[in-house]
């Protein structure tokens, strides 16, 4: 990033033009959708709005996805720390298979995500008199929703940081062992300073992700008001029951959390430059 | 940074390599691994003629060709703009810029659903875009041109941010030679940046296309479903696994997935040229 690539007041008419095409497409596609929510939002005033936002299954709604989105992001905070050291800290065979199979779930679709998890848990499932006969419920319940949500968000730690350490390589970490550092060393005073942006970028990427997710999770949810709707099924129940209003207020709020993510993972970038 | 030779063992100074990779492979195989098998395992239990009547169904037949068409032709408006805006956040200078380059990435941290409701309320007739294209006599909410736009917004960040690293760690002493010797700023674009971009260009649209072929968030909404015009494929999933027909929800998530799978080879090919772009060695 050092590689200063001077930063010039457009030159003649072909850059004002590309600026032009540029501003436009970023107002139809991304600023107009924000004003959408909000106008659909308030369009019945302030009280209904707040009557939407503070309904009860909404409040329930919200409380399930910070609870899902917690349980993800922890799980797959350690998961990312211990794949992202053995991947960029050691050589092996196989290790190209390791990294394909981990980015796997970013190229699958949510939809066959949730398929996937309603074959290995659902009725038709080898495993469901056990699981059955043992009262464990995981699919149409919340268990199958963590599950999913880690699935999507799986690689979203490990992936973020393994670029920044792979420039960075292994000399250091290895000078530190010589010398007699253990590995909490090592990786405390060592490596994690120099992959600390990208852990938290993609922490930050991590929960957006696992809070919006709906495809997976509609499949797997059961939509159960109350008990297993998560905020974005929750906007869409409202929005198919043509409860339009209440659909785009119970969308602010996560309208407002993306935004304050994008705020958090701007800040990161312009800390992580300078 | 020269590269370990292959097979040359060297002694392991730096701990925790068991631990790791136990911890890896064992989260690795309970998260994605052993739902991947299960899956193949139903796949292997249908019959040739089974999963073929299933796909070959017009109506599934006819999702496939939505889920394709609309994907390609967003993610080729997605290759364009994605360059564009890349470019125009990278080398110029103008008020409001910083909001662009922050909020680029909306379609990440936007829950698809939100995304879906809301681009269908401002393109169905009574919204902003709606109304403006109606006059025109265009519909774009509940018709193909839908399912279009919300792949868009879905794909663009994915273009962008696979393009501007490349360009931002683009050497300009070659653009200054080839301007030197007298190459116009068209010439020095596709000759000199353009197939160093190339790469990234290729696996920022591919990204955006493999992704805009399973969306279904942002898509449902806004499409309308109706069946052989605006029926996307992952939806025919949806509809099947609410009718318990495992079977048939099994058999086309397979091709969906090999689909996935062909995209992502021909990626990881991109992918290693690019690498190679992104740490400054020989292309």
């Amino acid at each position: 990033m050092e590689n200063e690539t001077e930063l010039r007041k457009p030159k003649g008419a072909g850059g004002y033009v590309l600026i032009a095409v540029s501003a436009i497409f970023f107002f139809v596609f991304l600023i107009l959708p924000l004003v959408t929510v909000f106008q659909n939002a308030f369009s019945d005033g302030m009280l209904p709005y707040f009557k939407a936002v503070m309904d009860v299954y909404t409040r329930k709604a919200t409380l399930l996805t910070l609870e899902v989105t917690a349980i993800a992001l922890c799980v797959n905070t350690v998961f990312g720390l211990f794949a992202v050291w053995a991947v960029t800290k050691f050589q092996f065979q196989g290790k190209r298979i390791l990294t394909t199979l981990i980015d796997l779930p970013v190229s699958v679709s949510p939809v066959i995500a949730g398929l996937m998890y309603i074959l290995l848990y659902g009725r038709t499932s080898p495993l469901y008199p056990w699981l059955k006969s043992h009262s464990i419920h995981i699919v149409f319940a919340v268990p199958a929703i963590v599950i999913a949500t880690i699935f999507v968000t799986f690689p979203y730690v490990f992936r973020e940081i393994v670029p920044v350490l792979e420039t960075e390589g292994t000399d250091e970490e290895e000078a530190a062992a010589i010398m007699g550092a253990n590995w909490w060393t090592i990786f405390s005073r060592v490596t994690f300073p120099h992959m600390k942006w990208a852990f938290f970028y993609g922490i930050v990427l991590c929960t957006a992700r696992a809070m919006g997710e709906f495809g997976a999770v509609s499949i797997l949810s059961g939509h159960l008001r109350g008990l297993t709707n998560t905020l974005p099924l929750h906007v869409e129940i409202l929005f198919n029951e043509f409860n339009s209003q209440a659909a785009f207020a119970v969308s602010s709020i996560l309208v407002i959390i993306a935004i304050g993510i994008l705020i958090v993972r701007s800040l990161l970038e312009a800390r992580a430059k300078g | 940074m020269e590269a370990t030779k292959k097979g040359a063992k060297q002694p392991r100074v730096i701990p925790g390599f068991g631990v790791s990779l136990g911890v890896t492979v064992a989260m690795l195989s309970l998260v994605v691994l052993i739902p991947f098998a299960a899956l193949a395992v139903n796949a292997l239990k249908l019959s040739p003629g089974e999963f073929w009547s299933v796909i070959t169904q017009d109506r599934v037949l006819s999702s496939f060709a939505v889920s394709l068409e609309t994907s390609a032709v967003a993610a080729c408006v997605n290759m364009v703009m994605g360059l564009i805006l890349a470019w125009v956040l990278v080398r110029y200078d103008f008020p409001g810029k910083k909001v662009m380059n922050g909020m680029i990435e909306l379609p990440f941290a936007l829950p698809t659903a939100v995304a879906g409701i809301s681009l269908t309320s401002l393109t169905s007739e009574n919204g902003a875009i709606g109304k403006f294209f109606a006059m025109f006599g265009i519909r774009i909410a509940y018709t193909k041109a839908g399912i279009v736009f919300a792949l868009i917004f879905v794909g663009i960040p994915f273009v962008v941010r696979a393009v501007m690293p490349v360009l931002e760690k683009f050497d300009s002493s070659f653009e200054e030679a080839a301007s030197v010797m007298g190459a116009t700023r068209v010439g020095i674009f596709f000759k000199v940046i353009l197939p160093e971009l190339l790469p990234s260009l290729l696996t920022g649209t591919g990204l955006a296309f493999g992704r805009g072929l399973g969306e279904y968030g942002s898509v449902v909404f806004i499409a309308g479903n109706k069946p052989y015009e605006t029926e996307i494929a992952p939806l025919i999933i949806m509809s099947k696994l609410q009718q318990f027909d495992y079977t048939a929800a099994c058999s086309i998530g397979l091709v969906m997935l090999l689909a996935s799978f062909l995209l992502l080879f021909l990626m990881n090919l991109v992918q290693v040229r690019n690498t190679k772009i992104l740490r400054g060695g020989e292309a």
